[in-house]
């Protein structure tokens, strides 16, 4: 045995993506058991430009096969203060992937000294994405303010990106879709297109089985980013209109018996009062 | 379509298949109209504007002529993710060739980085490329890479899934010496025909002249479009 501990592999916290679990899975599926499904995040989420800046907006639920895994995620990631991304596909992938490209701009920010262009985020992305193959299930939709102005990129998980005024994306996409090809316009105010960006998201929650909850909002322009969580609860639940408990008493009793039943005292213990802690 | 009965119990297709959306399987591809042609002086390119992910349309107003250089444009074709990420590889190079060399590079030389990237990949990638531009010693030149990575100059070349439509078109009204406004109606028409006999190509019709005096950039859009015989 060596005198000085080694770490070993486990030992180490390494950083990004972990593969370790697709050995089990390979195992789980010879053996005729089903593949453990990932958190798939069924969505809704869009992004368009607007006078000043950009609006980002998503839905907030979670899909795990048919269950709904979480009711209120978060699904607008952070980039950098002037840059945020939406995430649709794998929630595990969208999640590190949008880490390590916003760590990646902040090293970069610190030594260049600038603030991070959309540009440069979209191009990271990309270059990841592809050299997966598609395998990383990540659909983003990408925007920010940066020195050139305002930017909107969709990335797609195979690493294609278009670069467009309004763009949806997730399995709510369609329905969104149509909500923009009917109210876009170009230079829109600020309550405009955050009304229209909530309407998208709404037009998913309704239409399409994988989106539901909340509409998350995020608008960025270029000095202020508002992340506006819960932006519109588009099910509100109704209140309810009466009491449907049962009253005491309604079911009656027939019949009361008490029975007492035979016990040892094994010892008794008296509790001090306990000091109060004033360290 | 689809019946009232919750689609989640349809048998045969679990929920989870059934609303799996297909961006997650389905490749992002460009099924696609492109074209070239060589006049003297210069080239004419053009390309519809449609990408596709199956039966959805993710872009109507996509850009497939892609610059590479000042003076070097390619028409992409096939996988979108393939074809940016060549293009992008290739305009790297050639930034680099440029710096060096102090010097625009040829047309011909940035076909064979092109070429060679096909090539080594063909295996994996799905990128038919066109690839187009003007240099000070051939002048206008037009070159295309298909999908094996071979290279061909030609005085004018097609790509895409809507190009099948129209070889007869073209081969009947190609000539040699055309003028740049004749290259120009000649790219069009061909491109309106292509876009109306081929599902996955439409939108917008894409031109573009590279000469001497770099790029000059056309858009046609809805009713100035050429129409032919609609039935």
């Amino acid at each position: 045995m060596a005198a000085v501990a080694i770490p070993t592999a486990t030992d180490l916290q390494i950083g990004g993506f972990n593969f370790e679990n697709c050995r089990r899975n390979v195992v789980l599926k010879e053996k005729g058991l089903k593949e453990p499904t990932a958190y798939k995040t069924g969505t809704t989420i869009v992004g368009l430009i607007y006078k000043d800046g950009v609006v980002l907006a998503a839905d907030t639920r979670a899909t795990e096969d048919t269950v709904v895994a979480d009711k209120n995620c978060e699904k607008i990631h952070y980039i950098s203060s002037n840059i945020y991304c939406c995430g649709a596909g794998t929630a595990a992938d969208t999640e590190m992937t949008t880490q390590m490209i916003s760590s990646q701009l902040e090293l970069h920010r610190l030594n260049t000294d600038r603030k991070p262009r959309v540009c440069t985020a979209n191009r990271l992305l990309k270059q990841m994405l592809f050299r997966y193959h598609g395998y990383i299930s990540a659909a983003l939709v990408l925007g920010g303010v940066d020195s050139t102005g305002p930017h909107l990129y969709s990335v797609y998980p195979h690493g294609s990106t278009d670069k467009l005024p309004y763009v949806t994306m997730g399995s709510g996409s369609l329905a969104a879709m149509s909500v923009f090809e009917d109210g876009f316009k170009p230079d829109m105010e600020k309550q405009e297109a955050m009304q229209l960006a909530r309407n998208a998201i709404v037009a998913g929650i309704f239409n399409d089985l994988g989106s539901g909850s909340n509409v998350d909002v995020c608008v960025i322009t270029k000095d202020k980013t508002e992340y506006l969580r819960t932006f519109d609860e588009a099910n509100l639940k109704g209140q309810r209109q009466g009491n449907y408990r049962y009253k005491r008493g309604t079911t009656g009793v027939l019949k009361t018996q008490v029975k007492k039943f035979d016990y040892e005292v094994v010892g008794t213990k008296v509790k001090g009062e306990e000091k109060m802690e004033t360290a | 379509m689809a019946t009232m009965t919750s689609g989640i119990s349809r048998p045969g297709i679990s929920a989870a298949e059934f609303m799996k959306p297909d961006w997650l399987t389905a490749e992002h591809e460009t099924g696609t109209s492109i074209i070239a042609v060589e006049f003297d002086g210069g080239v004419v390119i053009g390309a519809d504007s449609r990408t596709t992910t199956g039966s959805y349309i993710a872009n109507r107003v996509t850009d497939k002529l892609t610059k590479v250089t000042d003076y070097i444009y390619c028409c992409r074709s096939g996988s979108a993710a393939d074809t940016q990420a060549v293009a992008d590889i290739v305009n790297y190079h050639l930034s680099f060739y440029k710096m060096e060399m102090n010097d625009e590079p040829t047309v011909k030389t940035a076909a064979n980085v092109f070429r060679e990237l096909c090539y080594n990949y063909r295996d994996s990638l799905s990128a038919g490329i066109i690839v187009a531009g003007w240099d000070k010693h051939n002048g206008g030149q037009v070159y295309a890479i298909p999908l094996g990575g071979m290279i061909s100059r030609q005085p004018f070349t097609t790509g895409g899934s809507g190009s099948t439509y129209i070889y007869g078109y073209v081969d009947s009204n190609f000539k040699t010496g055309m003028t740049k406004e004749e290259c120009l109606k000649f790219t069009g028409e061909a491109l309106a025909l292509a876009m109306a006999r081929d599902g996955s190509s439409g939108g917008i019709i894409r031109l573009a002249t590279v000469t001497k005096e770099g790029v000059e950039r056309y858009t046609i859009t809805g009713n100035d479009i050429p129409k032919f015989y609609e039935g």
